[in-house]
């Protein structure tokens, strides 16, 4: 479960890079907890700190007012490469309820969704746009509405587009697992027809391990 | 008369439990591939609420990512490493999964012992929380990645919520050049089409070159459609995949696998079969490739040179260029072949299986790495790695100066890395900064084409590598 998100509003952080990884939103460094709850730290790491662990004044996202950011914006092919879910949760847990960028990597984007973590794809030029804007400290506020499907800033009003399936995710903070245990005993009868179509997928315990 | 379909609309298709009004599929799963890297925090939500693995035999958990490659035979040594490998391990007594344990000899990266196993077959859909099960489309399977948060809804429900994808055909016509790998073929694709590509799209690989292709070759192709973006890259089942999966340990025996075959037949795309887009290459054209930058994307042929970011009309693609030579350390202009190497690594779930090991072992057989190159053949599995020993790769590697390996992830996926400032050329699948350890540079290249650089000390080109010695 994720709190449920409806409306984002706050500061916006312009990182203006196309192919954005897993691994550089979430390094895989030696050492570290690959647990729900202890991802903050990890979040852009290599970006954020230097190797001593001090942090790099340069990088965008430690300066104000960005590193008080909720909203991510980022160049195509946000979230490519790893399937590493930690790369959202160490997002979220730092404070980030959204990120929009012209596309995503297909793992990311749903792993997003399933974790409080907004994603709004927009056109290239309609990003490039709203990066130029919130570059200037005092027009770096967005608002993001799940609800009206909106994103809005200094000048601009844009729709945007998410799927209904995902969309009540979101709103919701909803499980799927959960969902779909309620639909247990549609999935078994599926099982047993499926078992008699296609007998040669069974498979039996003792052989595998 | 039936409506003509894809690949994987026949797989999608009898795998739909249901679909509900806002567009989401319940899909039956029939395989799920468990490793010690992304799995951990599902176990633990299982836990939290009390649940239960609805059909234990379809999972099979194996240590790949974390699995020292050094050596092998001892007590793990200490630390977070060894930590995530114990914890698969209990996670799988307590609940009941099927687990391949570190020492057995069965024991390999995920996505290279699934295939060898025979434990994913044609028709089925296979899922494992790690991006590249998209190689399990070479098995003519619905192989795809997924995170941690799904990974608990398999477990505990055998099934997932998802989307149909769009489909997009690559069709691969004509005979590959002499020394030209699958590697070289998906460089090449992701070159073309950019790492973004395939995004939101199942891959289909058809054409000649593509029937003509190993098994071994085939996974190399499909593992890096997510590198182009895509979550899935299939290839139809075919009587060379059907003879290939023939006696491995999981397949179905007697009037199954009869049964298993017949079905197997009735797989691949009909004729008239339409897809989202279709995407033409003639083998031909393709070279041997050598990515320079830090995306997939940022590929040449050998022949060429380091590109100019202002050679890009696109300012973000410049932008990206850019950044991407700071951190490699290259010049514009620079000729790939003029690029130093320190170290070759020959591994990952792309490129260490065995045909990949004997093309680099027929490389350096009786020469040797460069004075100042450091090379690592890492092979994709156990089985592997003994299968190799008896035909006596290892001691060609040896003495030509490799280290030789136990299976693992090793320098693909980030637990062994190199030193700052290493300039590697690697088999594995990305080239992302700091993905083989900080500040490393990484090449991505086929085995053949690393082994050459190991030995000249350099990129070189495959097709004239060792011309004119005996
Ligand atoms: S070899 Fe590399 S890409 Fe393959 S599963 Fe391991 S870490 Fe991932």
């Amino acid at each position: 479960m994720s709190e449920p998100l409806t409306i984002v509003e706050g500061i916006a952080a312009p990182l203006p890079l196309k192919n954005v990884d897993t691994d550089i939103i979430w390094p895989g460094l030696p050492g570290l907890s690959l647990r729900r709850g202890d991802q903050a730290r990890n979040a852009f790491a290599r970006l954020r700190f230097d190797p001593e662990g001090a942090e790099r004044p340069d990088f965008i996202l430690n300066q104000l007012p960005w590193r008080e950011a909720k909203i991510l914006v980022a160049g195509s092919n946000f979230g490519c490469g790893s399937s590493r879910e930690m790369a959202v949760w160490g997002l979220v847990e730092w404070g980030m309820r959204c990120v929009i960028a012209p596309s995503f990597g297909d793992i990311f984007f749903n792993n997003a969704c399933l974790n409080g973590l907004l994603p709004v794809i927009l056109p290239e030029n309609a990003v490039e746009a709203i990066l130029a804007t919130i570059t200037d400290p005092e027009r770096s506020v967005l608002k993001v509405d799940l609800v009206a499907m909106r994103v809005t800033g200094s000048g601009f009003n844009l729709p945007f587009m998410l799927d209904e399936h995902r969309r009540r995710c979101l709103l919701h903070g909803l499980n799927e697992t959960g969902a779909t245990l309620q639909q247990i005993e549609t999935v078994r009868s599926f099982g047993k027809s499926y078992a008699d179509r296609f007998p040669w997928t069974r498979i039996e315990g003792e052989k595998i391990a | 008369m039936t409506r003509p379909r894809t690949l994987y609309a026949k797989i999608w298709e009898t795998h739909l439990i249901d679909e509900r009004s806002d567009g989401s599929c319940l899909l039956w799963i029939d395989r799920h591939v468990l490793n010690e890297g992304t799995s951990i925090q599902a176990f633990d939500s299982l836990r939290e609420a009390g649940l239960t693995i609805e059909r234990r035999e379809m999972h099979l958990a194996v240590a790949d990512h974390a699995v020292p490659t050094d050596e092998r035979g001892g007590p793990l040594p200490a630390g977070t490493r060894s930590d995530r490998i114990l914890q698969l391990e209990r996670n799988c007594t307590e609940f009941g999964i099927p687990h391949i344990p570190y020492l057995s000899t069965r024991q390999g990266i995920c996505h290279v012992i699934a295939p060898e196993q025979g434990f994913v077959l044609p028709g089925m859909v296979a899922v494992c929380g790690d991006s590249h099960t998209a190689t399990l489309g070479a098995m003519g399977a619905l192989g795809f990645g997924i995170g941690t948060s799904e990974i608990e809804q398999v477990l505990a429900t055998g099934t997932l919520i998802q989307q149909p994808s769009k489909t997009m055909a690559v069709e691969i016509n004509g005979i590959l050049g002499d020394g030209i790998n699958a590697k070289d073929v998906i460089l090449h694709l992701i070159g073309v089409i950019g790492a973004a590509g395939g995004t939101g799209y199942a891959i289909e690989y058809r054409g000649s070159a593509i029937e003509a292709m190993s098994i071994e070759a085939r996974m190399t192709l499909s593992n890096m459609s997510v590198e182009a973006g895509a979550r899935v890259g299939m290839i139809a089942p075919d009587e060379q995949l059907i003879q290939w999966l023939h006696g491995r340990a999981l397949t179905p025996r007697g009037a199954e696998w009869d049964e298993a075959v017949a079905y197997w037949r009735t797989l691949p795309t009909d004729p008239g079969a339409t897809f989202d887009r279709i995407v033409q290459i003639k083998a031909a054209d393709i070279a041997p490739q050598v990515t320079w930058g830090t995306s997939p994307e940022h590929v040449v042929a050998v022949g060429a040179a380091v590109p100019d970011p202002e050679s890009f009309a696109d300012p973000t693609r410049a932008a990206a260029a850019a950044r991407a030579l700071a951190y490699q350390g290259l010049q514009p202009g620079t000729p790939i072949q003029a690029i130093a190497i320190d170290r070759v690594f020959i591994g990952s779930c792309t490129n260490a299986r065995l045909s990949d090991l004997r093309a680099a072992a027929n490389v350096v057989r009786g020469r040797h790495l460069a004075s100042h190159v450091e090379g690592f053949v890492v092979p994709g599995s156990t089985r592997i790695r003994r299968d190799a020993e008896e035909e006596g790769l290892d001691r060609v590697f040896i003495e030509a100066g490799f280290e030789w390996r136990h299976s693992g992830c090793s320098m693909c996926g980030g637990a062994e890395t190199a030193p700052p400032g290493t300039r590697i050329a690697a088999t594995s699948n990305r080239n992302f900064e700091h993905r083989q350890g900080r500040d490393v540079r990484t090449h991505l290249v086929s085995p053949a084409m690393a082994a050459a650089a190991g030995i000249a000390g350099h990129f070189v080109d495959i097709r004239q590598f060792g011309k004119g010695r005996a």
